[in-house]
């Protein structure tokens, strides 16, 4: 490593950085618009043209609002919470390969902050460790619906991480590696990317995703009918904003994620063909160079589809009761899991990857065949007693 | 009780296992929820599109003017005693010689003061009036203030301007009941 890799890498660190923090920015902006559009509204307008210097206004009126400390409250503990929340999901997006790699003379470096081997492992660490903003937070407000909010939030991140480990389990099972970069380069072909080998594992990991960002339908840790605001009640000012942005920044992740683990990553349909166009009529660095930024403009737009889609549901399914939570986690998803993990492993003795659409399959007979066999719903016409 | 059509019976019936997948009813409610993503919006953007509120919108009052320019209102005083809000106040004073071209009763409105505030836009000042002289006009509203001075206005703001004179749509067209006054007369 001499200067100029290092120079660049502190660039791309520094890029990737605030790539992260703007689009968790404007993801406030996006959430707003996408349920207004979703509920036939406008969303916010009147902050710059489309009201694009909303989050702007948002962060503003943030700062300026009273910073509220309880007087019971443990006070360290009570500033650290939103701080390791932030701290946390910014932390994640550093192995997150976002794009191939770039080249220049002799260099060629990828486009990530760091490469380590054991990037899902990472990953995997610092979400765990978000749930301690989340816990510390609520401990220390001193208030009882804090105290439920942090605890629901706990139990629901422990249970949901299990069945999101065993999910990921075949994806590792296939590439025999842990690094990000290795499980997306091994996507290289559009129908060897994960979705089409692991239809079950990407709804399972999908859902999980969703209950580890607290979104909906398992936001319980913020449930505002029964516990006033949640783990977050007593917080007020930029405080309160940290919670809400590490919000978004893990909803960033792990839109990022889920688009590398199971959509290829900067992976598109006919990459090679046209990365070779390019090298040749551009020259072998700078067509190279081009292909990479492509590749990157491509892993973008997974990652906004599937910001986007988090909204979207956002704005679709009430919230689960907790027992429902509990049981689709223990109950479902755990036992589904450990089933695909399974038969992936049997599937890649024979050499076969697509072995888990026989689950898949099973599950869509039988749904078809309990539904023949149900008895059919009488209709109650209205009007008639 | 039947009250509408859309009411459905809730049954504690035994899900299906479809039903207990979820992810039918999931897909189902987003592609109802990505449907209203793309339908045109209903939302008029108020201070810059203003909606045609119809021919009997009661919005900013007028002090008419007749066709040769003289002020109407003869500050008989019946429109503030109609008045529920109490917001009109007003000065009378006698019309001078040479003041004919001016006011067409002998006695006058010398002020007469609205207070925006606490007028609730009921049109009964309309209905009160003998002389036609107030009006409340469908076609503006009272433009929203910021400074506890504007409030109040006086006959700067109110007397009909003779190039921007205020005429009531027909009211042929209007479907009103007869037991309002104030739409069967003409207001010219
Ligand atoms: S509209 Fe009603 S409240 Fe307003 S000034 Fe006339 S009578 Fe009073
Ligand atoms: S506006 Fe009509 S009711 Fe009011 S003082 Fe003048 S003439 Fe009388």
């Amino acid at each position: 490593m001499d200067l100029t890799t290092l120079l660049v890498k502190g660039l791309i660190i520094l890029i990737i950085f605030v790539i992260t923090l703007t689009i968790a920015a404007y993801s406030t902006y996006g959430e707003r618009k996408v349920a207004a559009f979703l509920q036939d509204r406008i969303g916010p307008n009147r902050a710059g043209p489309w009201g694009l210097l909303q989050p702007l206004a948002d962060g503003g009126k943030m700062f300026f609002k009273e910073d509220f400390i309880p007087a019971q409250a443990s006070k360290w503990l009570f500033i650290l919470g939103p701080c390791l929340a932030m701290l946390t999901a910014l932390m994640s997006s550093a192995v997150i390969p976002f794009g191939d790699t770039i080249r220049f003379g002799n260099y060629a470096i990828p486009v990530q902050a760091i490469e380590i081997n054991i990037g899902v492992l990472y990953i995997f660490g610092v979400v765990s460790l978000g749930v301690y903003g989340v816990m510390v937070g609520g401990w220390a407000s001193n208030n009882k619906f804090s105290l439920l909010g942090a605890i629901r939030a706990a139990s629901q991140n422990i249970s949901y991480e299990i069945a999101l480990g065993l999910s990921l389990i075949a994806i590792l099972m296939m590439t025999g590696s842990l690094s990000l970069r290795a499980i997306i380069d091994e996507q290289a072909t559009f129908f060897e990317w994960n979705i089409f080998t692991q239809p079950l594992g990407f709804v399972i990991f999908l859902t999980c995703a969703f209950a580890e960002c607290n979104r909906t339908p398992f936001d319980l840790p913020e449930c505002e009918t029964e516990l006033i605001g949640g783990y977050h009640t007593e917080y007020s000012s930029m405080k309160l904003g940290f919670y809400l942005f590490a919000e978004y920044i893990n909803m960033f992740v792990s839109s990022a994620f889920i688009s590398a683990l199971y959509f290829g990553g900067f992976h598109y349909p006919f990459m090679s063909e046209i990365s070779g166009a390019l090298e040749n009529s551009m020259g072998a660095i700078a067509g190279h160079n081009v292909a990479t930024a492509i590749g990157i403009v491509m892993f973008f737009a997974k990652i906004f589809f599937f910001i986007f889609f988090f909204m979207w549901v956002r704005w679709t399914l009430p919230r689960f009761r907790y027992d429902q939570l509990m049981n689709l986690g223990w109950k479902t998803f755990i036992p589904l899991a450990i089933l695909n993990v399974v038969i992936t492993g049997a599937g890649l003795l024979y050499d076969f990857k697509y072995a888990t659409w026989i689950i898949a399959i099973t599950m869509i007979g039988m749904v078809v065949v309990s539904n023949a066999r149900a008895p059919k719903r009488e209709v109650v016409r209205p009007g008639v007693v | 009780m039947q009250l509408t059509n859309r009411s459905k019976q809730v049954s504690n019936k035994e899900m299906t296992l479809a039903e207990k997948m979820y992810l039918p009813a999931v897909i189902s409610g987003l592609a109802i929820t990505i449907g209203h993503f793309f339908r045109k919006k209903p939302t008029i953007q108020y201070p810059e599109v203003k909606k045609y509120l119809g021919p009997i919108y009661r919005g900013h009052h007028i002090l008419k003017r007749d066709e040769q320019g003289r002020e109407r209102c003869t500050a008989c005083g019946l429109c503030a005693v109609a008045c529920p809000a109490e917001a009109i106040s007003m000065v009378a004073a006698e019309r001078e010689k040479g003041e004919e071209t001016l006011y067409r009763e002998e006695k006058y409105a010398a002020v007469y003061e609205i207070n925006m505030l606490r007028c609730i836009f009921c049109g009964l000042c309309e209905e009160a009036c003998p002389k036609q002289a107030v009006y409340l006009r469908h076609d503006r509203m009272v433009p929203v203030f910021q400074e506890r001075d504007e409030v109040i206005y006086g006959k700067d703001r109110l007397v009909e301007k003779m190039d921007d004179r205020y005429i009531r749509a027909n009211n042929s067209e209007v479907n009103t009941t007869p037991t309002e006054p104030s739409l069967t007369r003409a207001a010219t």
